[in-house]
């Protein structure tokens, strides 16, 4: 059952072969055990997830079932779900119960499917490993030593262990594709646009973009056609028709012109990933496609740009969190500054406090110019390498991450360090294109490698389906760790 | 030495829409607190702002009525600076490109014209509000006023001295409420007004250094404001000290300006592109739409008040000083069929004197249009005398009945029977023996003592044009 | 460049962060650190270049001017770290 596709699990409610309530309760059951371990969800409730399967087997009952509809999921904890807990990983909002909906958990409710929990993830997102969490580190369920990934590594564990059979994330600068490539799952971050923020808790407004992430790129694509559309609260929401996600999986990838980035195949790539890569790459050419050298100049400077972009924003985005409406107050201050100060300063952790300390610099008078304003001119030299890539190939590929998961401790110390493992995520953020991470293998030390894909605006439909076509040929995507 | 006091105002004008410029929630006045203030109000995590077109528009609207520049494209970018009363942290407005730029407002001193100049107008948020009441001490934070949308409108430092200051911000009160922007109620902060102050001897051309006296909402605390602070800053230079510049807030009861505390360390507010808002594309077929629904301006009114009815500039900018006024005058013109120099005096003689009295506006003026029309016929067709009728508008006012019945019940129809009019100019002339003679040996002055002798003995009543003839012709 | 202990210290008084001075030392090897990864966009020749505000190349989409929502302040307030009579309480705020 655990194993089963999305496809598979909706066949079986629609001929009643099992309930949702059942099938929700085979996941409790999972998580119940599993999960003290791997510390993949922050919040459960388990009888509002048995309410939501009740609700959705009598759905089923009348008929009037739309795909998905007593599918389990589990929601990145970033999303605020009406009358559950909603920490974003902070013990700032420790105590927030959200009292709405945002548009990505609406649409999944409107849709039938179950929520699970809500998943631990790096605080307000910021961060690859997963170690910022305010609730304790999401352990690799691969290799309880090494790190899920991050932001989404709850998620992604929560997948990858089968304690859920999709789960939604957020990916402002490699969150979603980063920790399906070290949990060794599928994950997309769609179109800037595409899926609606609202009620998304912002880290980086300009870049945060939230997607689907599964066993497999169909999986991906079915959730895909709940979480995105057209929403009118979220004015960089794209007014476009609907579409259906699904609908190029079946497309034969003869003709198909992948680019390969040589600045994604230089140094600091490990040979480990590097091989894995070029396996794939060579699958890809026996299923028909042809691959063409490309160059993404800039790609060195989508570090900088990012973590100037990025904490500027975020500083701006988490001055909110004041005290005053919701979320931590310092038991004891003096004065309103005080009160403020005290409750900011013990409301976030080192990271999060280190980049809003980063972005209020960066925007602070007299340095604006030399940094978001410059960084904001890099950024669009960064998309302008895309645009002229795309002229030659038709989707890019090279590795997600540039090593496979490493262990607890080896980056927490050096930020810099931690900052640079994006280094192949990052750009595709700044430039808003779709990007997905797929299995492609394993590293010396048994811990999977991810294969990026990067497609033109809106070419998400493509990408799910030159993945699907990979998937049908191997078997990455369907191992699931052992001994867990 | 001499002084000279520069001005300029930043005035922040509450626009009329229903509802908030980011959000849906209702932006009327006076609801228990935080009723009115829903998910993107109040800032929680996660909500997203989407502009209000109301806004916008109402921002169209100011910028083509002071000739300025609509920008086609400008773009929200946000403040930031923590303050119990802005939930997000940051406020949005409007910083490099605003929606408004240019244009200009000409002001009326006395007998001067000047015209001042607008640096630009930009949409943003008004922030809630902080209630100083009795919570242990503590302050409540009231945010159903967070999210209304504000047109700050700049001007520059051209005005010298309070009056100048207090009628241009006049001026542009009765213009965004003339175009119906703004409902332009000063008590409830619809119409808050910022001073930029400044001091320098008469005859330099360079700017003093400046204080910005905040939230000033009433005319009066400008003009006082400005008063205080202007002496203030002469003191200083007089004693040899420097300016410092400076937020200050005028208090009305020790009527003095003090430094504004909480504003000494936000100098650095960060501001950036809001990344949730895309660039504000306001297209000319929008501009020329707003054009060609835009109400008549007070300036091209007032010219063809002067043109059309042939009354006096000084009357024709009276009477478009607002909106209801200048309505009121037209119709009661065509109500009256004319006379409209008649009408205007009326307008603004009594019926301005009795609304001034009762602080009210002619909107609410208990004597209607069809009501003084009538009053200004029977003045015109000789049954009431310009005396008489001012009796008869008492009696409207106090809502007594209709003219005609008013003028019947009291007895003010005028005599304009020439055989009745004689009779007592007889009775007058007998009666007064050593008068006549005086006129008669040439002292003109008595004419006028008979005169009132007559019309005193008729009650006023008679027609005093009637008389006057009957009478010159009786002593000649 | 790099940031001085009093950059720091500053920077945490705009974004209302309580910092000690030895957290302030940390702080500020961290983002001279960052600073330094940073400082690579600086030579870049940027001239002419349109800064990149949004992935796509849109403008702001408006709402009609219509009110759409209830009073939900009793939900918000369960929330709230201190209210009465429906007002957010903090401490005393000098003007």
């Amino acid at each position: 059952m655990i194993n089963t596709s999305l496809k598979q699990l909706a066949a079986l409610l629609g001929e009643k072969k099992i309930s949702s309530v059942e099938l929700t309760q085979v996941y409790l059951d999972r998580i119940a055990t599993l999960n003290p371990e791997l510390n993949a969800f922050i919040t459960l409730n388990e009888a509002v997830s048995l309410a939501d399967a009740r609700a959705a087997d009598a759905r089923i009952a009348a008929g009037n079932a739309a795909p998905l509809t007593g599918i389990p999921l589990a929601h990145k904890d970033i999303f605020c779900a009406d009358g559950w807990r909603t920490t974003c990983g902070s013990r700032m909002l420790e105590n927030f119960i959200a009292p709405y909906d945002a548009h990505v958990v609406s649409q999944c409710k409107a849709a039938g499917m179950v929520t699970l929990g809500k998943t631990n993830m790096d605080e307000f997102a910021m961060g690859s490993s997963n170690e910022t969490s305010y609730y304790g580190a999401v352990k690799n369920p691969w290799d309880k030593r090494a790190v899920p990934g991050g932001s989404s590594g709850g998620s992604a564990a929560a997948v990858a262990a089968r304690l859920a059979p999709v789960a939604t994330g957020t990916d402002t600068g490699g969150s979603i594709r980063q920790p399906a490539a070290l949990t060794g799952i599928t994950g997309l971050k769609p179109t800037y646009g595409v899926v609606s923020r609202y009620g998304m808790i912002a880290f980086a407004s300009s870049l945060d973009q939230a997607g689907p992430m599964a066993k497999s790129a169909e999986d991906c694509a079915l959730l895909m056609n709940v979480m995105a559309g057209y929403d009118e609260r979220d004015s960089t929401s794209l007014e476009r028709p609907a579409e259906d996600y699904t609908r190029d999986l079946d497309r034969p990838l003869a003709g198909l012109r992948i680019g390969l980035p040589r600045e994604y195949f230089a140094e600091g790539l490990s040979a480990d990933v590097a091989a894995a890569v070029d396996a794939a790459l060579a699958e890809y050419r026996k299923l028909g496609a042809t691959t063409v050298d490309i160059s993404l100049p800039n790609t060195k400077l989508s570090i900088p740009v990012y973590y100037v972009l990025a904490p500027a924003e975020a500083s701006s985005n988490l001055s909110r969190f004041d005290g005053v409406r919701y979320g931590y107050r310092a038991p004891e201050y003096g004065d309103l500054t005080d009160m403020y100060e005290k409750s900011r300063a013990q409301g976030f952790g080192t990271e999060v406090k280190r980049r809003i300390m980063i972005g209020t610099y960066v925007l602070s008078h007299g340095y604006y110019d030399a940094y978001y304003m410059q960084a904001q001119k890099i950024r669009r030299l960064i998309a302008q390498d895309f645009a002229e890539a795309f002229r030659q190939c038709d989707i890019i590929m090279g590795p997600t991450s540039p090593d496979t998961a490493f262990d607890f401790g080896d980056k927490s110390g050096d930020p810099v360090a931690m900052y640079l493992s994006d280094i192949y995520t990052i750009a595709v953020n700044l430039a808003g294109l779709p990007g997905m991470s797929v299995p492609c293998g394993t590293g010396s030390n048994g811990r999977p490698v991810g294969l990026q894909l990067i497609g033109n605006y809106f070419s998400e439909a493509k990408m799910l389906g030159v993945a699907h076509q990979y998937q049908l040929a191997t078997d990455w995507h369907t191992r699931m760790p052992e001994n867990i | 030495m001499q002084w000279e006091i520069v001005v300029g105002l930043e005035v922040h004008t509450q626009l009329s829409t229903s509802s908030k410029i980011f959000s849906g929630s209702s932006t009327a006045f006076g609801a228990a607190p935080n009723t009115q203030a829903n998910a993107v109000d109040i800032a929680l995590p996660g909500v997203l702002p989407v502009l209000n077109r109301g806004a916008v528009e109402r921002a169209i609207q100011l910028g083509l009525a002071i000739n300025a520049h609509i920008s086609r494209r400008s773009v929200f970018a946000r403040k930031n600076y923590f303050y119990p009363d802005l939930p997000k942290g940051y406020q949005i407005s409007q910083m490099e490109l605003p929606v408004v730029e240019g244009g200009s407002l000409t002001i009326q001193v006395g007998e001067t014209e000047k015209t001042i100049r607008i640096t630009r107008a930009h949409l943003e948020e008004d922030a809630g509000k902080s209630m100083h009441g009795d919570f242990h001490g503590m302050t409540g934070i009231d945010l159903n006023r967070a999210g209304t949308p504000l047109l700050e409108i700049v001007s520059e430092p051209d005005m010298r001295g309070s009056a100048e200051a207090v009628a241009y911000a006049k001026t542009l009160h009765s213009l965004v409420v003339w175009l119906g922007i703004c409902d332009g109620n000063m008590q409830e902060g619809s119409f808050r007004c910022d001073a930029n102050v400044s001091v320098r001897p008469m005859g330099s051309t360079e700017l003093g250094t400046r204080c910005e006296i905040k939230n000033l909402n009433s005319f009066r605390f400008l003009e006082r404001a400005i008063e205080y602070e202007a002496r203030r800053q002469i003191e200083i230079n007089e004693d040899g000290g420097t300016i410092r510049q400076e937020t200050r807030l005028y208090d009305p009861d020790r009527d003095e300006t003090r430094t504004m505390r909480s504003k000494e360390d936000a100098h650095d507010y960060r501001y950036f592109p809001d990344p949730d808002l895309l660039p504000l594309v306001i297209s000319e077929e929008w501009i020329e739409r707003t054009r060609a629904a835009m109400p008549e301006l007070p300036v091209a009114m007032r010219e063809r008040f002067i043109g059309q009815y042939a009354i006096p500039a000084y009357d024709a900018g009276v009477l478009t000083g607002s909106k209801a006024t200048a309505v009121y005058f037209e119709q009661l013109v065509a109500a009256v069929g004319g006379e409209a120099k008649l009408c205007a005096n009326w307008i603004m003689g009594e019926l301005s004197a009795a609304l001034n009295r009762h602080e009210l506006d002619i909107a609410q003026s208990p004597v209607g249009v069809a009501q003084l029309a009538m009053l200004i016929r029977r003045i015109g067709d000789g049954t009431l005398s310009g005396k008489l009728a001012k009796e008869v508008f008492e009696a409207l006012w106090q809502g007594e009945g209709e003219v005609d019945a008013i003028i019947d019940a009291r007895g003010l129809k005028q005599v304009s029977d020439v055989g009745a009019i004689e009779a007592m100019v007889d009775q007058v002339l007998a009666a007064n023996p050593n008068q006549v003679a005086e006129y008669r040996a040439g002292k003109e002055k008595m004419f006028g003592y008979l005169i009132g002798q007559a019309m005193k003995a008729m009650k006023g009543k008679a027609n005093p044009q009637q008389l006057n003839e009957i009478l010159l012709r009786k002593l000649s | 460049m790099s940031l001085t202990l009093q950059d720091v210290k500053r920077v945490a008084t705009l974004a209302r962060i309580a910092v000690t001075d030895d957290e302030a030392v940390a702080y500020q090897q961290q983002l001279n650190g960052i600073f330094g990864l940073i400082a690579e966009m600086q030579a870049v020749d940027t001239a002419g270049v349109e800064p990149m505000s949004h992935a796509q190349e849109l403008s702001q989409r408006l709402r009609d001017d219509l009110v759409t929502e209830t009073d939900q302040h009793e939900k918000f307030q369960t929330i709230a770290p201190q209210v009465e009579g429906g007002l957010y309480l903090v401490p005393q705020v000098i003007e």
